[in-house]
C-alpha cells in the first residue's frame, strides 16, 4: 500500500497533470507583457524567459520540480476546528473556504511533504498564496508544527517557502496566536540543531513575516518578492510620502541586511541542496540527472497515516 | 473635563447638569440643590450601569482607547517601587513607545516592560502613540535576556494600536524584531506575566504577550487587526468597524472562552478612567496572583508550560 501511495501514485499523477491541456495555451508575462507558451512557462518554473519575472507557482508544482524525480510524500496535517469564531463578514467563512478549495484544488493554504532533493532527505512546507492569500490560520499553524515534528522525528532539515498576505482575519485572535505557536515549532528544530531554511516568495507580509518567516538559519528570497510587515499602501497613508523604488522588495531587504541571499527560482534547488548538505555535514552532492529514488528510498519519507 | 465617548452623550448631559447645579449652588449661598443633584447623580449612575453592562465589542474598543485611560506609566508609577528606566537597543536608538526597566513589585526585584501611549499631545508624539518601532522590540529582548540571566520575573503591560507602519521601521526589520521578541518570550526561564491594559494590537502585542499568564482588563481588547482595518479589507468599507469588531471576537470575555486570556480584571463602573486608583489596585492584585501561581517553578518547567500553552492554542472554539 505504501509503495503504491508513495511512489506509484505521485508518478502517475505527475504524468497526468502534465498532460492536462490548459485553457489558454499562451499567457502574458505580468511584468514585460511577452506572450509565453504554457509549456515554456512551466518548464521554466513559472519564470518569464524574457525578463526573469517570477510568477506565482503552486506548492504542488514547486514540489514536483524540487524533489528528485518529482517524487514526494505528502504529510497529513491535523485538521483544526472549522470556523472557530463563527466568523461572518459579507460571506460566511466556510463559504469562502469552499470557494478557495474549489479554486485551488487544495485543502488549505499550506502543503507539507517529505522527500529527497539531490539525494538529501528533507521536509518541505510551502504556503499557497492562491488559497485565501496564503493566510495563516490554525491549519497553517498545524502544518508548521507538523512539519517541524516530522523534521525532528526524521532528523532532517526543514525548508519552508513562505507566501502570505498575513494572518487569516476570519480566525481572529486564533490566527494571531499562530505567531507564537509557529515560533515554538521552529524552536523544536533549533534545539535539535536541525537547519531551518526559509525561502521568502512573493508576497510575504504581516504576521507571517513577523514570525516563522523571519526566524530561519538561512533566509533566502526570490527576486523582487515583496517582503514586509506593513504593506506599502499602509505606510504611504501613514507617512504621506511616496516610497522609494523597490522599497520592501527582496533586493532592498538584502541591501538592508535582512536576508542572506536573493536567488533565482531556477537556481534555488541547487542552492538548497548545497546548503542542506553543508549544514548536515554530508558529502558534496552528485550533480546531474539523477533517477528518481527507487521504491526503497521512496519508502523512507513515509509517514504514519493520519488518525 | 471628562472626555465622553460618542455613546456616552446622554450621560454627558446628565452629568453636565449636575455639575451646573453644583456650580450654581456654590455661587448662590443658601440655595439648596443637594437633593436635585443627588437625583441626577443617581440617574447618571443608573445610566452608566446600563451602558457599561452591555458594551458592544466596538464600544469596548472605544473604551480601551479612551484618552484618559490609565496607561503603562501610571501603572508602573503606582504599582512598582525603585523603577529604574533602562533605555536603548544597543544598536540604533531608544524607542519611547516602549518603557522598560528594573523595579520592585511588592519588594521583589522584577523587570517591567510595556507600551506607553502618552497622555497629551506632546507626550503622545514622543511616545509615537504607543506604536513601537524595531528598536522597542529589541530593547524588550535585551531586557528579557537580562531578566533571564538574573532570575527576575518579567511583567509586561500591553497597550498598543500595533507596530508602527513607517519607512524606517520596515527598513530596520520590523518583522524580524517582532519575531525575535516573541521568540525571546518563549525562551526565558523566569515567570512571564502580561496584562492587556488597553489595546492589544496584533503583532506588536504578541511580541510582549507570549506569556505564562495573560490577564485582560474588563474593557480591553486584543485582536489580530483593528476593527477599522478588518472592515476596510473584508467589507471594503472602514465604516463597518462595528460589524468587524463583532466578528473578530476581540473582547476579554470572548478571549477567556478561547483560552487566549487567563483572567479578566474588573474595571470600575464606567471604565478604568473613572477610578484610576481602583483599577490600578485591581491590576496589582492580578499580577501578584499570577506570579504566585508560578512561585517555585523551575526554569525549564516555566519554558515548557509556556510553550505547551501556545502549542495547544486554538483547540478551543466558541461554543455555538
Amino acid at each position: 500500500m505504501n509503495w503504491i501511495t508513495n511512489y506509484v501514485r505521485p508518478r502517475i499523477n505527475s504524468i497526468f497533470s502534465r498532460r492536462e491541456v490548459p485553457e489558454n495555451l499562451w499567457s502574458k508575462c505580468d511584468s514585460c507583457g511577452t506572450m509565453l507558451f504554457h509549456r515554456e512557462i512551466s518548464d521554466n518554473l513559472n519564470v518569464c524567459s524574457e525578463c526573469g519575472h517570477h510568477m506565482h507557482i503552486t506548492p504542488r508544482d514547486r514540489f514536483l520540480a524540487l524533489f528528485d524525480g518529482g517524487v514526494f510524500s505528502e504529510i497529513d496535517v491535523p485538521e483544526p476546528l472549522t470556523d472557530p469564531l463563527q466568523f461572518r463578514d459579507q460571506k460566511k467563512y466556510p463559504e469562502r473556504m469552499k470557494a478557495a478549495q474549489k479554486g485551488t484544488g487544495e485543502k488549505e493554504a499550506m502543503l507539507v511533504a517529505a522527500g529527497e532533493i539531490g539525494r538529501t532527505p528533507v521536509v518541505c512546507a510551502a504556503q499557497d498564496f492562491s488559497f485565501m492569500g496564503g493566510s495563516m490560520g490554525m491549519y497553517v499553524g498545524n502544518a508548521i508544527v507538523k512539519a517541524a515534528e516530522e523534521a525532528v522525528r526524521l532528523g532532517r532539515p526543514l525548508i519552508l517557502f513562505s507566501a502570505a498576505g498575513g494572518a487569516r482575519m476570519q480566525e481572529g485572535i486564533l490566527s494571531l496566536m499562530q505567531m507564537p505557536r509557529s515560533t515554538v515549532a521552529i524552536q523544536m528544530l533549533k534545539e535539535k540543531n536541525l537547519p531551518y531554511i526559509v525561502v521568502l516568495t512573493h508576497p510575504t507580509t504581516g504576521g507571517v513575516t513577523a514570525s516563522y518567516a523571519m526566524l530561519g538559519d538561512i533566509q533566502i528570497a526570490e527576486p523582487n518578492a515583496l517582503i514586509c510587515f506593513a504593506g506599502p499602501r499602509v505606510i504611504e497613508q501613514t507617512i504621506r510620502e511616496k516610497l522609494p523604488e523597490g522599497f520592501q522588495r527582496a533586493e532592498y531587504l538584502l541591501d538592508h541586511g535582512m536576508l542572506d541571499r536573493v536567488t533565482d527560482r531556477r537556481k534555488l534547488r541547487e542552492e538548497l541542496i548545497v546548503i542542506c548538505r553543508q549544514l548536515m555535514k554530508m558529502p558534496p552532492p552528485t550533480w546531474g540527472d539523477l533517477p528518481a529514488p527507487g521504491p526503497d528510498e521512496a519508502k523512507m519519507p513515509q509517514t504514519k497515516p493520519a488518525k | 473635563m471628562t472626555h465622553y465617548l460618542d455613546f456616552e452623550k446622554p450621560l454627558a448631559e446628565i452629568e453636565g447638569k449636575a455639575e451646573e447645579l453644583r456650580a450654581l449652588a456654590r455661587d448662590n449661598e443658601g440655595m439648596d440643590v443637594a437633593s436635585e443633584a443627588a437625583a441626577l447623580d443617581a440617574k447618571a449612575q443608573a445610566m452608566l450601569k446600563d451602558l457599561y453592562g452591555k458594551l458592544t465589542p466596538w464600544r469596548k474598543c472605544q473604551v480601551a482607547r479612551h484618552p484618559e485611560r490609565p496607561h503603562c506609566k501610571d501603572y508602573i508609577e503606582a504599582l512598582f517601587t525603585e523603577y529604574m528606566p533602562l533605555a536603548g537597543d544597543r544598536n540604533f536608538a531608544d524607542d519611547h513607545a516602549v518603557m522598560g526597566g528594573t523595579a520592585r513589585f511588592n519588594d521583589m526585584p522584577v523587570v517591567v516592560i510595556g507600551h506607553e501611549k502618552g497622555n497629551d499631545t506632546q507626550s503622545r508624539l514622543d511616545r509615537n502613540f504607543g506604536m513601537a518601532r524595531p528598536e522597542g522590540y529589541r530593547k524588550a529582548v535585551r531586557l528579557m535576556e537580562m531578566a533571564d540571566k538574573f532570575g527576575l520575573p518579567v511583567i509586561t503591560l500591553i497597550d498598543t494600536p500595533g507596530a508602527y507602519p513607517g519607512k524606517g521601521a520596515e527598513e530596520r526589520g520590523q518583522s524580524e524584531a517582532i519575531a525575535r521578541s516573541t521568540e525571546k518570550c518563549l525562551q526565558i526561564g523566569v515567570p512571564l506575566v502580561s496584562v492587556v491594559i488597553g489595546e492589544g494590537g496584533s503583532g506588536g502585542a504578541v511580541a510582549f504577550a507570549t506569556a505564562n499568564r495573560v490577564a485582560m482588563l474588563e474593557h480591553s481588547v486584543y485582536s489580530v487587526i483593528s476593527p477599522e482595518g478588518c472592515a476596510s479589507i473584508l467589507w471594503k468599507d472602514s465604516d463597518k468597524m462595528r460589524e468587524a469588531a463583532e466578528a473578530l471576537r476581540l473582547t476579554a470575555q470572548d478571549l477567556i472562552k478561547l483560552g487566549v486570556a487567563d483572567r479578566v480584571i474588573p474595571e470600575p463602573l464606567g471604565g478604568a478612567h473613572r477610578d484610576r486608583a481602583v483599577v490600578i489596585a485591581n491590576v496589582g492584585k492580578a499580577i501578584a496572583g499570577m506570579l504566585e501561581e508560578m512561585d517555585g517553578h523551575k526554569a525549564k518547567d516555566l519554558i515548557r508550560a509556556r510553550r505547551q500553552k501556545f502549542l495547544s492554542m486554538g483547540s478551543k472554539g466558541l461554543a455555538a
